[in-house]
């Protein structure tokens, strides 16, 4: 494109980005602009779900027509309950704040990889089939051999990473060698290894003996991801998820390899003009995406109550991960932060259910929401009135979309 | 009839792209607008179509105020634009084109074929465009489809037509066409704004030369009283040399050799059809040719980027027919690629980013897997001062630089090594002036180290000044060879594939 239609070139506001993060991330915005989206998304999602709240209310719905005054109050009343129920659930004591790190663990790892797929390009909707076969490859070895602690873990760990690099690999696999888009292969995938793990669960390899239904056996407890504090539930499935931040920012923007995800992922013909092997970073994407799903899979076994397999292991985390990336702008310490947001909101909703008798399900009414902002930031900003960037679409999620 | 912009002012956040413009066109006239990329001419035209709101200022016909905010209103005021990347749908017929958005029905929304082909045939008659109603428009060549965007604006009673750097997609004999039919546009009264970067074409075509440079109308001249110098000094605000200045080539050992090439493109047609070729170290070859006749193919291929099906490349005696495009990066290949943002740039990298992004890989700036961003960005620092990149810094993303300086980002890399052989393709497209000179200097200066050059352009002008030998390709062929004396009639006529005889016209 040469002049039609562009706007006017050499913008001055642009100078005033903090050039590491320019530089670290390669996502054409500052850093205010970066947070403002998110921030607002959020407060959008939980004033709206404020209204469901509010509307779904069966004791106060008849007060309206009576006593709007008291009705009012008491709706308020009941929103504020709700939301303090959430934080305390969430922030209030050491408990909650435990049981949030223990929901963000595997949501970390699982928003990581969804994330990394982002910045090159790919979505990987994946992660949930990736969970299901790295969670197995760990199952059978945290139940087939004995070894202590120190070796039986990483082994563990090892195989939900080769399991997961495995099944995203092959997504990857296909998408370079016959152009397949991985939205449908790993979508495909996802059924194949959900049937695939309750087929494993009923075969001897892995079924309780003396059980009928689709449960595995249970895991040695050399293989059980130990706690970190007491009794809380909280193990070191978090610290390697803080780990795994840090190994995935280095591999992103420090390392040679992590220049040709971004790359490719920012331009395909300029990665390939560059002499950099598109197919083979589409493989090797999918692989990394992969292996961190499969560790998210581990976590899902090795790293609670029951410490077996069970049908459909790995929930709906492989799903939440793609509004953690997008929450997070695909940068780590974004997915860092949005996971710890998500386990919040997973721990304190069960205390908004307990204490305000607000339904769970309120969560996913808020996460879906916080989605949907963030898919639309032309919705943000025309609500909160704030000023277009000169380049939209330059962000890093957006190249996954049909790309 | 009278149209005018009147002190149009168009503020963008940092940016002042339009400043207390004024321009008219009467009835029967034909205004050139004249200015580098940046200089405001489509922020200008943008806010006359009613895509942009100006900050201040107006648009008046006949002393009338407009209300202009969106492209319907610009055309129902009458006001008609032919954009330089045509807005037409490919599989639908001219007629079907023709009517799209204003389509004639019957009764319950029928819609009205036959009257639709009566309007193309009537207006393709009273312009003599001659242009077949029921033709698909991706059959037709581009310079037929520039007259399918010419009728829709006709068939919406334009009276004044905005034709936006409407030459660029031409070849120098539908150039002659075209400026038949905006005649005859002038002849029937319509106002014609002619917005182009060609200093020659305006001369030749307008009443009146206005020039816009930084977002003001610099100047007001009338054809007969400036030459192309005065018009580039004007466009620029220094005096400009147009001649690329070089001393006489010194050709020496084969460096590319290319024997009976084929190469498919994407629909699997053979875009180069056995194409043979030498450039010789210390001579720059240039390969003309109307696009679309295999030069990208031609390119890809030469430069790994596309496999071949058939013939033998060679680069100093080797074969690289099968070399990757790293591979032949790593024998001092430099390739300037044909749309800088496509391939040659990732945008929403940084300009360090963007300098390392074919060396990334190498000592000093990776050691082993670990990028070393100290080193890279030294190197960044270094051409970009060394090449005359004007940027803030080496760490604002390459998106927001000027198209000139893009392109020096992208020459810096491939330039700073031991240069085997450039191959640039389109080098100069859509940049302005001062970068043309410098990138044009650049490329004599690898020439005089004792590179290999073969330049691609579509444009003629750039080929004559640069070539000292002129190939021209047409067909997946080449299908003349020129040396730097000959004439744009001879090379133009080549262009279209006729070496024998006149009859293909």
């Amino acid at each position: 494109m040469t002049e039609s239609g562009t706007p006017p070139e050499n913008e001055p506001g642009d100078k005033e980005l903090p050039d590491w993060y320019a530089r670290v991330t390669g996502v054409g915005s500052s850093l205010r602009q970066a947070l403002v989206i998110p921030a607002l998304a959020l407060l959008s999602a939980l004033i709206i779900a404020a209204f469901i709240i509010a509307v779904t209310d069966v004791d106060i719905l008849p007060l309206w027509g009576t006593d709007p005054g008291e009705a009012f109050r008491l709706t308020i009343g009941g929103i504020g309950d709700a939301y303090k129920a959430l934080f305390v659930g969430s922030f209030g004591s050491v408990r909650a704040i435990t049981e949030t790190l223990f929901a963000a663990t595997p949501l970390i790892f699982a928003g990581l990889a969804v994330a990394v797929g982002f910045q090159a390009g790919l979505f990987n909707i994946g992660v949930n089939g990736q969970m299901h076969i790295g969670g197995m490859a760990a199952l059978w070895v945290g139940f087939s051999i004995a070894a202590p602690a120190i070796i039986h873990i990483p082994l563990a760990i090892l195989a939900a990473i080769a399991g997961g690099a495995l099944w995203g690999g092959i997504a990857g696999l296909l998408r370079a060698r016959t152009g397949a888009h991985e939205v449908i292969t790993t979508i495909m995938l996802n059924f194949i290894a959900l049937f695939l793990v309750d087929y494993l669960l009923k075969t001897t390899v892995f079924q309780q003996p003396g059980r009928n239904d689709p449960i595995s056996q249970k895991a040695a407890s050399t293989a059980e991801f130990p706690t970190l504090i007491g009794d809380y539930r909280v193990q070191i499935g978090f610290l390697l998820a803080l780990a795994a931040v840090g190994a995935v920012w280095w591999l992103m923007y420090r390392s040679t390899i992590g220049f040709e995800f971004r790359a490719v992922g920012s331009n395909p013909d300029g990665g390939k003009y560059a002499g950099i092997n598109v197919a083979w970073i589409y493989v090797t994407v999918m692989a990394v995406s992969g292996a961190l799903g499969g560790i998210a899979g581990a976590n899902q076994i090795l790293g609670l109550e029951p410490y077996r397999g069970i049908s459909n292991f790995a929930g709906t985390v492989g799903f939440d991960a793609i509004a953690l990336a997008l929450l997070g702008r695909s940068h780590p310490v974004g997915v860092l932060f949005a996971g710890l947001l998500f386990g919040a909101l997973r721990a304190g909703g069960r205390e908004m259910q307990g204490a305000a008798g607000i339904p769970i399900d309120l969560v996913l009414v808020v996460q879906a929401l916080v989605i949907v902002f963030i898919a639309a930031p032309a919705l943000v900003r025309a609500i909160y009135r704030i000023k277009t960037p000169e380049q939209e679409g330059g962000t890093t999620f957006s190249k996954g979309w049909g790309a | 009839m009278k149209l005018e912009l009147k002190g149009i002012t168009k503020q963008f956040p940092g940016v002042l792209a339009n400043d207390n413009v004024n321009l008219s066109i009467g009835e029967g006239e034909i205004v050139a607008l004249l200015g580098e990329n940046g200089a405001g001419k489509s922020t200008l035209m943008n806010i006359l179509y009613g895509l942009y709101t100006p900050t201040s200022g107006e648009v008046l016909i006949d002393n009338q105020p407009l209300e202009l905010h969106s492209p319907g209103d610009a055309i129902a005021a009458g006001i008609g634009m032919v954009h330089q990347h045509f807005m037409l749908v490919p599989v639908f017929t001219v007629a079907e084109n023709v009517i799209l958005g204003d389509e004639p029905t019957k009764r319950i929304g029928w819609l009205d074929a036959r009257r639709a082909r009566k309007m193309v045939k009537e207006i393709s008659g009273r312009y003599s465009l001659d242009v077949d109603p029921d033709a698909i428009i991706e059959d037709l060549p581009v310079g037929i489809q520039q007259r399918v965007e010419i009728i829709k604006v006709l068939a919406r009673e334009a009276r004044f037509v905005v034709f936006d750097e409407p030459t660029s997609v031409l070849t120098p004999n539908e150039v002659e066409g075209f400026f038949e039919i905006v005649a005859g546009l002038k002849a029937d009264g319509k106002g014609i704004i002619f917005i182009s970067h060609k200093l020659g074409e305006a001369l030749e075509i307008a009443d009146r030369i206005v020039i816009m440079r930084r977002g003001k109308t610099v100047a007001e001249v009338l054809p007969e009283e400036v030459d192309e110098e005065k018009l580039a000094e004007l466009m620029v605000g220094r005096p400009v040399d147009l001649v690329v200045h070089r001393e006489e080539a010194k050709p020496a050992d084969v460096v590319l050799s290319v024997e009976n090439l084929v190469v498919l493109d994407d629909r699997l047609q053979r875009a180069v059809d056995g194409l043979s070729l030498e450039v010789r170290a210390g001579e720059i070859v240039g390969i003309a040719g109307v696009q679309g006749n295999g030069q990208t193919e031609l390119v890809e291929s030469l430069t790994g980027l596309r496999t071949s099906l058939g013939g033998v490349v060679r680069l100093n005696g080797e074969d690289i027919t099968t070399k990757s495009p790293r591979a032949i990066h790593k024998r001092n290949v430099a390739h300037v690629p044909e749309d800088r943002q496509k391939s040659g740039l990732v945008l929403p990298f940084t300009v360090t980013e963007n300098i390392v992004l074919d060396s990334y890989y190498e000592a000093p700036v990776s050691r082993g897997v670990q990028m070393n961003w100290g080193a890279a960005r030294d190197r960044a620092v270094r051409l970009v001062e060394e090449y005359d990149v004007r940027t803030p810094s080496v760490d604002v993303l390459v998106s927001t630089l000027s198209g000139g300086n893009q392109q020096k980002v992208i020459v810096a890399r491939e330039f700073d090594r031991d240069v085997a052989l450039v191959i640039a393709s389109q080098p100069t497209r859509g940049i302005d002036v001062g970068s043309i000179e410098y990138i044009h200097s650049r490329i004599v200066q690898e020439r005089d180290n004792q590179s290999a050059v073969l330049i691609v352009s579509s444009e003629l002008d750039e080929i004559m000044a640069l070539s000292d030998r002129i190939l021209v390709m047409f067909e997946g062929k080449i299908a003349g060879e020129f040396d730097s004396s000959a004439t744009p009639t001879e090379i133009g006529l080549a262009m279209l594939g006729s070496q024998g005889g006149l009859e293909a016209s």
